[in-house]
């Protein structure tokens, strides 16, 4: 292939690399003041490239390094839509807590260049390289509020053990080269392909662990509710979604296309690890009195249900965490979105008791917020139940019966939680007046509640197709 | 004369190592570190790897050691204390080092038994030597890498000013157009008839 085509097979990644460079040169030359200007023109790029992406020609560019075909395409769009969506609830926040900086938008671009090229990996290089600039730019955003102690503790946690996991991620794949022969996917299935041996396996444990810790599953979840609670919440909206869609998008990329032949072995350690995930998301969330954290092991317990349908090893399965994917990924950045609304005497609220008659006092925030809540918790008609209905189906049809009925139960038990907050918000005396809600977050919010109820109905017929075509292109049967 | 220096440099980097651990001194830990380095370098060399030897001295000894003995000289750290928990810590760590000197045998078994990757395809004509080979690749085939590497090296440095870089107010910064532009009328004043023993006023 010519170094065109494989340019203009990569050009969602190429408009995003060039935006980000634009922007930021053209913000050091007019400073925070131009903050504005940066974030709509981050936003803009994120638009064009996720149109790139779809419109653009398909296929795997630079030896096989990096592959664009549907699936890269479907989680492309939405992780460039989702960090869009970041910018948007990002830029204001900040500019409210007087720490307006133009590198904030930029730092999103290069996050989403960061994902982008995780979802279309198609070689052990490319995927860590994706991690790690993905995960760099988080760490930075993650201790944006510099002066904030919580949350230069927050950005320190995070990236100390965001290294460590790396480390092993990179041991994995090194003994995976050094076994198989070769860092490409493609290659590396075909000299695995008659059954992985030891060494091989000892990697793809390495790598798995590495790659469950990005995506912060049980038990590599340790940083999760403390960098929540210590980040700023629209960095949190931000670093909840569209970074876990990427990680379980290279997740499904590393062990379907690069061990096909393993399934066998792999998918009893993605089984574990969903069933650590959805028991202790599920209990460990029960002792929260901080929301943020309450959201951290949520979304933990929510990877776990991604990872039931990835462990299938089947399209089916694949398309299921596809799906629950995009819907949590709706909900989510809605519910941060209602947090990053709310504040009392300009003080954020992050509190159960905070929350106390909310009902009565900001009535649209507090419907929103039910809505997520019971759409966490999995009620029909909301869109969390139909990203459930999909992930369980497709664990039933793969003979994991069992394992569905465990995520059934443990889905009962959070719903505990997601339960208490609707009755703090609806039945508990007010706890005071709340300061005037911000547009921003505000819109934000009502758009993800309007999806994740009238919304999802039509919405689903349109990614029901769309998700299948995407898991398709794995190959499976 | 390979076995020997083999054994040499295997010997020497393994005591080093153990010695950057167990030094009370952490200057000292710092200079067995570059110890490590040096022999590291020694066996990649013996590997016929002599360009990643010169990469781990450059790099290893050259940066990254010396950036140690720096934090190490300039940080008021207490060794002393941290050196407190080792007793404590040392039934976790050491089932730990266990679990992972157990996984290597395991591995280096296995090496050992079916050899490591059976079919490795060089990717240029043999005959070159090492550095040849990886500059024949490194702007070609690798080349998304590279970029790609260039782009998280880019977002370090975005984020070591943006988390360290502070403007601070009513600092006076020296403006070379404002000084060379001075004239006589700019920069002077001429006061006329100053009386003896009085001075005058600012």
């Amino acid at each position: 292939m010519t170094f065109e085509g494989a340019l203009s097979i990569a050009l969602p990644e190429l408009i995003l690399s060039i935006g980000a460079l634009a922007l930021l040169a053209l913000g050091a030359f007019l400073g925070n003041k131009s903050t504005r200007l940066i974030a709509s023109g981050a936003g803009l790029v994120l638009v064009v490239a996720a149109a790139a992406a779809v419109l653009g020609p398909r296929g795997a560019a630079f030896h096989g390094g990096f592959v664009q075909d549907a699936a890269a395409v479907y989680s492309k769009v939405v992780i460039y839509l989702i960090s869009a969506v970041g910018i948007l609830l990002g830029e204001p926040w900040l500019k409210r807590v007087k720490n307006s900086r133009f590198e904030y938008p930029v730092l999103i671009l290069l996050a989403a260049l960061g994902m982008g090229m995780m979802a279309s990996a198609g070689d052990l290089i490319s995927s860590y390289i994706g991690v790690e600039l993905q995960s760099l730019a988080l760490y930075v955003m993650a201790a944006f509020q510099r002066d904030d102690s919580k949350a230069s503790e927050a950005g320190l946690k995070y990236f100390i053990l965001g290294a460590l996991s790396s480390g092993i991620l990179l041991y994995g794949a090194s003994l995976i080269y050094g076994f198989a022969g070769s860092t490409r996917f493609v290659d590396i299935s075909a000299a695995v392909h008659a059954g992985a041996g030891t060494g091989v396996i000892f990697g793809v444990v390495f790598l798995m662990c590495g790659i469950a810790f990005k995506a912060s599953a049980a038990p590599f979840h340790m940083w999760t509710p403390d960098v929540y609670e210590g980040a700023p919440t629209p960095v949190v909206a931000f670093m909840t979604a569209a970074p876990k869609m990427a990680a379980l998008v290279l997740f499904a990329r590393v062990l379907e296309n690069g061990f096909p032949g393993a399934v066998k072995q792999w998918s009893q350690v993605l089984i574990a690890i969903a069933i650590i995930s959805m028991v202790w998301g599920a209990f460990a969330g029960l002792a929260q009195k901080n929301l943020k954290r309450l959201w951290a092991y949520s979304s933990i317990a929510n990877v776990g249900y991604a990872l039931v349908g990835l462990s299938t090893g089947t399209q089916e399965g694949v398309q299921s965490m596809l799906v629950f994917m995009t819907l949590y990924l709706i909900d989510v950045t809605g519910f941060f979105a209602c947090l990053t609304a709310l504040s009392r005497d300009g003080r954020p609220m992050e509190k159960f008791e905070d929350m106390a008659g909310l009902m009565k006092e900001r009535p649209g925030i507090a419907l929103c917020m039910t809505a997520f809540a019971l759409s966490g918790l999995g009620l029909p008609p909301f869109s969390g139940f139909w990203g459930k209905v999909y992930v369980f189906k497709a664990a039933a049809d793969a003979n994991l019966g069992w394992l569905a009925a465990l995520g059934l139960l443990s889905s009962v038990v959070a719903a505990f939680y997601y339960l208490r907050l609707i009755k703090t918000m609806w039945f508990d005396p007010p706890a005071g007046r709340t300061d005037a809600a911000p547009m921003d977050a505000r819109g934000v919010a009502f758009a993800a509640a309007a999806f994740s109820f009238p919304v999802v109905l039509p919405a689903l017929a349109l990614l029901d197709p769309l998700s299948r075509a995407a898991a398709s292109a794995f190959g499976l049967n | 004369m390979e076995a020997i220096a083999f054994y040499v440099l295997a010997v020497v980097s393994v005591v080093a190592a153990l010695m950057v651990v167990v030094s009370r001194n952490p200057v000292h830990s710092v200079l067995f570190l570059i110890l490590t380095f040096f022999t590291a370098a020694g066996l990649f060399v013996l590997l016929g790897a002599e360009f990643l030897a010169m990469l781990v001295v450059v790099v290893y000894v050259g940066a990254v050691a010396v950036l140690f003995l720096f934090v190490v000289m300039m940080l008021d750290v207490d060794f002393a204390s941290l050196r407190e928990g080792f007793v404590r810590y040392l039934p976790i760590g050491g089932i730990a080092a266990l679990v992972l000197a157990v996984e290597m045998i395991l591995v280096s078994t296995a090496v050992a038994e079916r050899g490591a990757a059976s079919h490795v395809h060089a990717v240029v004509a043999t005959g070159l030597s090492n550095t040849e080979t990886i500059g024949w690749v490194l702007y070609t085939n690798y080349a998304y890498y590279f970029e790609a590497a260039g782009m998280v090296l880019l977002v370090a440095m975005i984020g070591a000013i943006v988390l360290t870089l502070r403007h601070k107010p009513g600092i006076k910064r020296q403006n070379i157009a404002a000084q060379t532009a001075r004239t006589p009328a700019t920069g002077m004043a001429i006061i006329k008839g100053v009386k003896i023993g009085e001075g005058i006023a600012e």
